[in-house]
């Protein structure tokens, strides 16, 4: 099935300076995204999965426009046309995030306490102007009963809410405004094991239902590879491998996500566990050459010299790394679909 | 006759018991769809020194605002012939009828041979009554309702009633403190409110725009904090011209407060700003598109207007405190015009106190009324940190 592209993302970077001192002297730049460039298909899931720190809430905070990003261009499809999302004023800003919204990590934290259910559900509907009270009213109730909740629980505060529950009010505050694209940062990492299937599924519903586009990030691999169709690997700031799912996890390309497959654990199967070598570099001083050079234990003279270059592919498996084509490298196999 | 008493008290357990499941009930359904300032204000009933410190408040601001029927006299008032005048007892007991509604002897004055000093002797001769409501010359309650009674008193000219004695110039203490509590007890909220200002407004700048201006705004408020309050207090009030009226004094007085006094405040609004302006409803709202307005005064305000209040009760005492401060160094508040500074001021000759202890009594208002806004600063801070024990 070919699919149209709807969020496009080229070379994109997000610094953040350290300041020292009453001068605020800046010392140093943490490198949270580091020139990352992806393309994220209409009405599919991408996964992005990475070590804690890696850089994916700023890369998705940073996508949806949180933050003025230092570097690089997005370009979201609306209505057959591309628009360069950095270059939007205010207004036109506005009219773009109807389309995009975001689910967060911390239902506990994400909902405004002093407002009610209903309140927190139509703020998009309010600030965007969309809809008369009572018409508000409704869409409120139906997206409640759409998230699996009762329409009761609209004049309820969040602070009666189970974690599952608020994270149900998340969504549908996310959905109020129709939009076709949402970033999930850890939608289900801070709910209990029992609590995160549901969740999960309900994204999965509501992604048929609705037609929409995740980029849904989470540290858990087993929870991006029930989700995802593709899955992009971030390391450091960078994108380092990407595919669809099942190619990826059965053949990886790239040492990394080798690793992160061997922390796995395979039912059957001696783990054969990777144990990477010292930590995480310093955000602020990235190794030259490949970042991922000082733990690799491929690594040779060529990767501390070039940096491998990284390819803005559609739909194929890629990876950034020199060796990609000659490396022979375990992923997970023989398992059954999750 | 066993078996019937069995079955009453039977029925009326499991009545108490209704009462208690429904009750319970009632509280558990009000809980889930009560607001975050309704949670606070249940917490806050609970908390027993709070209500105790709230009640108390209460009857002191009321009196003072009412003091014109409550007071006997004004502030003003000269008398007769009662200079010193020690407080007057309220007897119960007559000597010839026992008990009986409460009365007071006349005092008058005589000279003490031996010492040729003037003494205060009771007259026993007539039991004058107190009574409520009673008739007074016609007056203004609060400058403009025409009333013809007070709150109580004996009717009787001969009889004065001096709760809290007089004073050198033969003005009733109790009527004083009363009067004065209007600046006193008010000052605090002029102070605050003002400092509110001041302090929410630069905290608000500093901690929600960062920068070059955040620097300039903390230092200022590290220099005010390093200078101990005292002296800065005493360096603005000296520029206030001695003669301005009592109105522009006060004001002036609330001025210098708040100015010395913003600074705790611009620190607390800064940092919860800080804090609060990456939590994930803050980023929510934005993701919203709400705009930077929307966001500060919808979801960062009322975020931590809880402990906005909670500062805020707990800096009035400093600010009464400062007002009585100025006052008694005369430096605040000028005669006649009252306040409890002023009223302290009279307690401060060794001689007096001696032989005049009720003087002192003015102090008393000035410790309960901060120890009351303490209790009830505690209560709310208790009742707003949701992770309190409770
Ligand atoms: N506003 C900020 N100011 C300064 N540094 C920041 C800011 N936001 C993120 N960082 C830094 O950027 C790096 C990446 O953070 P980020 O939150 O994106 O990681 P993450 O992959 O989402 O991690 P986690 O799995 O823990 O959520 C971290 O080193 C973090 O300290
Ligand atoms: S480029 Fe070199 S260091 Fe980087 S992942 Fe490949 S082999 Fe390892
Ligand atoms: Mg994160």
């Amino acid at each position: 099935m070919q699919q149209d592209t709807l969020v496009e993302i080229n070379d994109l970077k997000q610094y953040f300076a350290i300041e020292k001192g009453i001068f605020n002297r800046k010392v140093g730049e943490i490198k949270a995204v580091n020139g990352v460039s992806l393309k994220i298909k209409q009405r599919e899931t991408l996964g992005l999965v990475g070590e804690s720190g890696c850089g994916k809430s700023t890369l998705g905070r940073a996508v949806l426009r949180l933050q003025e990003p230092t570097a690089g261009d997005i370009y979201f499809n609306q209505e057959d046309e591309k628009v360069s999302v950095l270059e939007l004023n205010n207004r036109d800003m506005r009219k773009v995030r109807a389309n995009m919204q975001m689910i967060f990590q911390d239902p506990f934290s994400s909902l405004n306490e002093r407002m009610t259910v209903m309140d927190n559900i139509i703020e998009p509907l309010v600030v965007n102007n969309i809809g008369d009270k009572a018409s508000r009213k409704k869409r409120a109730g139906d997206l409640l009963e759409q998230v699996g909740l009762r329409r009761e629980y609209l004049s309820r505060y969040p602070h009666s809410f189970s974690g599952g529950q608020r994270q149900r009010v998340g969504i549908a505050r996310a959905l109020s405004i129709k939009p076709q694209f949402i970033v999930a940062d850890e939608p289900v990492s801070a709910l209990d094991v029992s609590v995160q299937a549901q969740i999960l599924n309900l994204l999965k519903k509501l992604q048929k239902e609705m037609d929409l586009t995740f980029l849904f990030i989470s540290h858990d691999l087993g929870v991006i590879r029930y989700v995802s169709d593709r899955i992009a690997v971030m390391y450091m700031g960078n994108i380092v491998e990407i595919g669809e799912r099942e190619e990826l996890l059965r053949n990886p390309y790239h040492p990394y996500t080798e690793a992160l497959l061997s922390a796995v654990p395979r039912p059957g199967q001696r783990r054969n566990r990777i144990v990477l070598e010292g930590s995480t570099p310093d955000p602020i001083n990235l190794p030259s050459g490949c970042i991922f050079r000082t733990r690799c234990p491929y690594a040779e003279k060529k990767c501390a010299e070039q940096k491998p270059e990284w390819e803005n592919v559609e739909g194929e498996h890629f990876a950034a790394c020199h060796f990609k084509d000659s490396l022979e490298l375990k992923g997970i196999k023989n398992r059954k679909r999750a | 006759m066993a078996e019937s008493k069995d079955s009453i008290l039977k029925k009326i357990g499991n009545y108490i018991k209704n009462i208690f499941s429904k009750n319970k009930k009632d509280k558990y359904e009000r809980l889930e769809y009560a607001s975050q300032s309704q949670l606070i204000w249940y917490r806050f009933k609970k908390h027993k020194l709070a209500a105790f410190g709230l009640t108390v408040l209460a009857i002191l601001y009321f009196t003072s605002i009412f003091a014109g029927f409550v007071a006997p006299y004004t502030h003003v008032e000269r008398i007769g012939d009662y200079k010193y005048a020690p407080p007057t007892e309220i007897h119960m007991i007559s000597e010839e009828n026992g008990l009986r509604t409460p009365f007071v002897y006349s005092y008058s004055k005589e000279l003490d041979p031996e010492t040729f000093q003037y003494e205060y002797v009771i007259d026993k001769s007539t039991e004058y009554s107190l009574k409520l409501f009673v008739e007074s010359e016609p007056y203004k309650l609060l400058g403009f309702i025409p009333m013809e009674h007070k709150l109580f008193g004996t009717g009787d000219k001969d009889a004065p009633v001096f709760l809290f004695g007089t004073d050198n110039l033969s003005r009733d203490i109790f009527s004083r403190i009363l009067i004065g509590g209007r600046v006193s007890l008010f000052v605090g909220f002029g102070g605050v409110f003002l400092s509110f200002i001041i302090g929410s407004l630069l905290g608000g700048i500093s901690g929600y725009f960062g920068g070059v201006i955040d620097e300039i705004i903390m230092r200022a408020v590290e220099l005010l904090m390093s200078i101990p309050k005292i002296p800065l207090w005493i360096a603005f009030s000296a520029a206030v011209p001695r003669d301005w009226t009592a109105v522009q004094t006060y004001f002036a007085i609330t001025m210098i407060l708040a100015l010395v006094g913003w600074t705790g405040l611009a620190r607390v609004v800064r940092g919860k700003l800080m804090s609060l302006k990456n939590e994930q409803f803050a980023m929510a709202a934005r993701a919203a598109g709400a705009s930077d307005f929307r966001i500060i005064t919808k979801h960062l305000l009322p975020a931590f207007i809880s402990y906005l209040v909670v500062h805020l009760t707990l800096a009035i005492p400093g600010m009464i405190l400062g007002e009585t401060t100025l006052s008694f160094l005369g430096l605040g508040i000028q005669p006649p015009a009252v306040s409890w500074g002023t009223l302290l001021q009279d307690a401060q000759d060794l001689t007096v106190l001696a032989d005049y202890p009720w003087h002192l009594i003015p102090t008393a208002f000035v410790i309960v009324t901060v120890l009351m806004f303490n209790f009830i600063g505690d209560g709310l801070r208790d009742a707003a940190d949701p992770y309190s024990s409770k």
